[in-house]
C-alpha cells in the first residue's frame, strides 16, 4: 500500500515542515533572562506528526483512486451517495425538517437572550451566505468584496434614518436596492473581463467602500460611526430590549425562509440555469442567445441586494454602525461559508454558516486560534472534499449504462 | 437571406478570414468546406457575432447585422450549433433543450416544438431527465442540433456535425438535417471537413482555403470537380 517513494517523499515533507515551524515551535526566547530555550521535543512531534499525516493522506488518495478504477471497470458498483439518499428520501428529510423547524421556532423560549442574539447573527450569515452563493456558487463569479454591499445596506439605514427619519421597514427594500445598484455600477465594467479581474476589482471595491466610510467624516461620521439606530418597529408598539430581540429573531427566521424560497426558485428557473450554464460553457451560451454580461450582472446585483437587506437588519440589530464591522475578514468568512457549504447547495450553505458562526462563539477558549482553524479547515476541505459539505445535487447523478 | 461582403476577422493580430464574401438563399442547404484551420468555424463565429469581423458587412434579410451582440443575432433568427457540440453536460437533456428556447416566451409553442423534437429524436425523449454528459457522441450531436432548433431559427449554422461520429450515425444526422430543411423551410449553413457527405446533401458549396474563398458552385459541380476530388474527397 505504501511504496518506498511515498516514504521518501513523506520524510522530505516532514523535513520541510520542521524547517518551516522551527522558529515558531523550537526556539523560545525569554527576553527577561535573555536566554534561548531550545524545545527540541517539539521538533520531533512536528516531524512525526507531519510524516504520519502525509502517509495517511497518501493512503486515502490511493484508496480513492483504486475505488474509482474499480467502478470504471465495473468491478464494484458505486454506492449511492449517503447525502443524496438523505436529501431525496422524504421519510428521512421530512421529520428532520420538522424537528429543525420546531427547534428554531422555540429557540427564543428555550434559551437566553444572549443565545438568541448569537443565533440572530448566525441566521444573518445564513442569508449572507445564500446571497453570495448566487454570485459565487451558482454563477461562478468570485466576489471578494461582498461586505461592501452589506455596508451599503447598513449605512443606508443609518443615514436615511439620521437625515430623513425613515424607519426599518421603509429602508429594508431601499437598502437592498441601493446595494444592487452599487452592484450594477461596479459589475457593468468589470463583468466583461475575465474572472480573475473580477476577484481583484471586487476586493479593491470592498476596501474602497470601507475607507470612504472611515474617512469621509461629513458623510458617514468616520470611524466613530452612527449610533441610536432604532430597532424594527412592531406596529407602533414599544418593545422592551428582550422582546425586540425575540421579535428580531423571528423576523430573521422569516427572512431566512423567504431567502431560501427565492434562491430555490431562482436556481431552478431559466435564468438560474443560465448562470450555471454560463459557468460551464460561455460559447454554448452565446450560441443560445444568452447575453453574457446581462446574465452575470443579474446574478451580481441579486447577490448584492441580499447583502444590502441583511445590512439593514444588521444596523437595526446592533443599533450602531461603524466601518470596523465591514473589513475584508467579513467577506472572507462569508466566502468560507459558501465554499465549505458546497458551491451552489442551499442546505450546505445553511449548515456551514451555522457551524462557522456558532462554533467560534461557543469555543471562546480557542478564539486565538480561530483564523488558524479556519485556514486549516479550508485546506483540508480542498484536499478531501472539494465539493463542500453538501455537494450540489446537480453533480451527483449516478451514471448508468443502458446500452 | 444571408450575405457576407468581404469580411475580415482577426484573433488578436492574426487574420483568420480574408475578404470572405458569400451568400445564402432562403430555403437552401449551403455548405462551406475546407481543410482543418481554413477558417470555417471562424466564419460561423463571425456570423453569430461571437468573434465579430473587424471590417466588412453582413446582411441578414437585407438588414445589416455586423456589430450586433450574439444574443441580438440569435433573436433575429440565426442559431449556431458550435463545433464540438458544446452541450451542457451537467444539465439534463430537457434542461439543455430549454436553454435553446432561452429568448422565447411563447410557452405553448415551446411545448409544441419540444414535441416535434422528441418525434424527430425519440432517444432524447427517453433520456430527457438524464444529464447531457451521459449521452453518447451521436446523441450529444442530436441534442446540440435540437437545442438550436428550440430557438426556432430561420437560419441554422452547423459546425462539423459529423465530427468524431461513426459513419452510420453521421448518415442518420445528415438525413435529419435534410428533413429539418424540408419540413420547416429552415435554411441551413453546413460547415464540414467531410466534403463528400456535405456536398451530397447541399445545394451549393463554397471552398475555403487559409481564410479565403477559392471556389463556389453548385454542389454537384463541385463534387465532380477534379481539383476538389483530389484535395478534399481523397479520390
Ligand atoms: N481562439 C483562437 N485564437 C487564436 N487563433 C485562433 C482561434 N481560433 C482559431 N484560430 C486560428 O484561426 C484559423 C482558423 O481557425 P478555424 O476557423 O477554427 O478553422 P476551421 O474551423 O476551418 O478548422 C486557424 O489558423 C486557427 O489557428
Ligand atoms: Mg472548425
Amino acid at each position: 500500500m505504501i511504496s518506498l517513494t511515498d516514504i521518501k517523499k513523506g520524510l522530505l515533507v516532514s523535513l520541510w515542515f520542521v524547517f518551516l515551524t522551527f522558529p515558531l515551535m523550537v526556539i523560545k526566547i525569554n527576553p527577561i533572562d535573555k536566554v534561548i530555550l531550545w524545545r527540541w521535543s517539539n521538533m520531533y512531534w512536528v516531524a512525526g506528526g507531519s510524516f504520519l499525516c502525509y502517509l495517511a493522506m497518501q493512503i486515502y488518495k490511493t484508496r480513492k483512486l483504486t475505488r474509482q478504477e474499480h467502478i470504471k471497470q465495473g468491478l464494484i458498483k458505486e454506492k449511492p451517495k449517503m447525502q443524496f439518499k438523505l436529501l431525496s428520501d422524504p421519510k428521512i428529510y421530512l421529520p428532520t425538517l420538522a424537528v429543525a423547524g420546531l427547534f428554531f421556532l422555540a429557540f427564543p423560549l428555550l434559551f437566553s437572550t444572549y443565545q438568541t442574539n448569537i443565533m440572530i447573527t448566525a441566521l444573518m450569515y445564513v442569508v449572507l451566505g445564500l446571497g453570495l452563493n448566487i454570485v459565487v456558487g451558482v454563477a461562478g463569479l468570485l466576489d471578494l468584496g461582498y461586505v461592501a454591499f452589506y455596508a451599503v445596506g447598513a449605512y443606508s439605514y443609518a443615514l436615511l434614518h439620521l437625515h430623513f427619519g425613515l424607519g426599518f421597514w421603509e429602508v429594508l427594500p431601499i437598502g437592498g436596492l441601493l446595494a444592487a445598484s452599487f452592484g450594477i455600477l461596479l459589475g457593468f465594467p468589470v463583468l466583461r473581463l475575465r474572472g480573475d479581474y473580477l476577484a481583484i476589482v471586487t476586493l479593491g471595491f470592498g476596501e474602497i467602500i470601507r475607507l470612504i466610510l472611515e474617512n469621509w467624516n461629513e458623510f458617514s461620521h468616520g470611524p466613530s460611526g452612527i449610533s441610536n439606530i432604532p430597532r424594527p418597529g412592531f406596529f407602533g408598539i414599544h418593545l422592551g430590549l428582550e422582546q425586540s430581540i425575540t421579535y428580531l429573531y423571528y423576523l430573521m427566521i422569516l427572512m431566512v425562509i423567504f431567502t431560501i424560497f427565492v434562491v430555490n426558485r431562482l436556481q431552478s428557473s431559466r435564468i438560474g440555469r443560465a448562470w450555471f450554464a454560463l459557468r460551464e460553457d460561455e460559447i454554448a451560451c452565446q450560441a443560445m442567445g444568452i447575453d453574457k454580461t446581462k446574465t452575470k450582472l443579474t446574478a451580481f446585483a441579486l447577490g448584492a441586494f441580499w447583502a444590502g437587506m441583511v445590512g439593514v437588519i444588521f444596523a437595526a440589530k446592533t443599533t450602531f454602525v461603524n466601518p470596523a464591522s465591514f473589513t475584508f475578514l467579513e467577506s472572507a468568512i462569508i466566502l468560507c461559508i459558501v465554499v465549505l457549504g458546497g458551491m451552489g447547495s442551499i442546505i450546505g450553505v445553511i449548515i456551514a454558516a451555522l457551524i462557522l458562526i456558532l462554533l467560534p462563539e461557543y469555543l471562546r477558549a480557542f478564539s486565538d486560534y480561530r483564523m488558524l482553524v479556519f485556514g486549516a479547515v479550508l485546506v483540508i476541505m480542498m484536499v478531501f472534499r472539494p465539493q463542500g459539505i453538501v455537494a450540489n445535487i446537480r453533480r451527483t447523478y449516478t451514471v448508468q449504462k443502458n446500452d | 437571406m444571408l450575405e457576407l461582403k468581404s469580411i475580415n476577422t482577426y484573433y488578436g493580430n492574426i487574420q483568420a478570414l480574408h475578404d470572405v464574401s458569400l451568400n445564402v438563399k432562403e430555403g437552401e442547404i449551403i455548405t462551406l468546406i475546407g481543410a482543418n484551420g481554413a477558417g470555417k468555424s471562424t466564419t460561423l463565429m463571425s456570423i453569430s457575432g461571437i468573434v465579430p469581423p473587424r471590417t466588412g458587412e453582413i446582411f441578414f434579410k437585407r438588414k445589416p447585422i455586423q456589430g450586433l451582440s450574439p444574443d441580438k443575432i440569435v433573436a433575429l433568427g440565426i442559431c449556431q450549433v458550435p463545433e464540438g457540440r458544446h452541450i451542457f453536460p451537467d444539465l439534463t437533456v430537457a434542461e439543455n433543450l430549454d436553454m435553446g428556447a432561452f429568448l422565447r416566451k411563447d410557452k405553448q409553442q415551446i411545448e409544441e416544438d419540444l414535441e416535434y423534437i422528441y418525434a424527430l429524436f425519440p432517444i432524447l425523449k427517453n433520456r430527457r431527465s438524464q444529464p447531457g454528459g451521459n449521452l453518447s457522441g451521436g446523441e450529444q450531436q442530436m441534442l446540440a442540433i435540437s437545442r438550436a432548433l428550440m430557438a426556432r431559427p430561420q437560419l441554422l449554422l452547423l459546425d462539423e456535425p459529423s465530427m468524431g461520429l461513426a459513419p452510420l450515425v453521421t448518415r442518420r444526422i445528415f438525413e435529419i438535417i435534410k428533413k429539418i430543411n424540408r419540413e420547416n423551410n429552415t435554411t441551413i449553413f453546413l460547415v464540414e471537413q467531410n466534403a463528400n457527405l456535405a456536398l451530397k446533401v447541399a445545394d451549393r458549396g463554397y471552398v475555403l482555403e487559409t481564410g479565403r474563398i477559392t471556389m463556389h458552385d453548385k454542389a454537384s459541380t463541385l463534387l465532380a470537380d477534379e481539383d476538389i476530388q483530389k484535395a478534399y474527397l481523397g479520390i
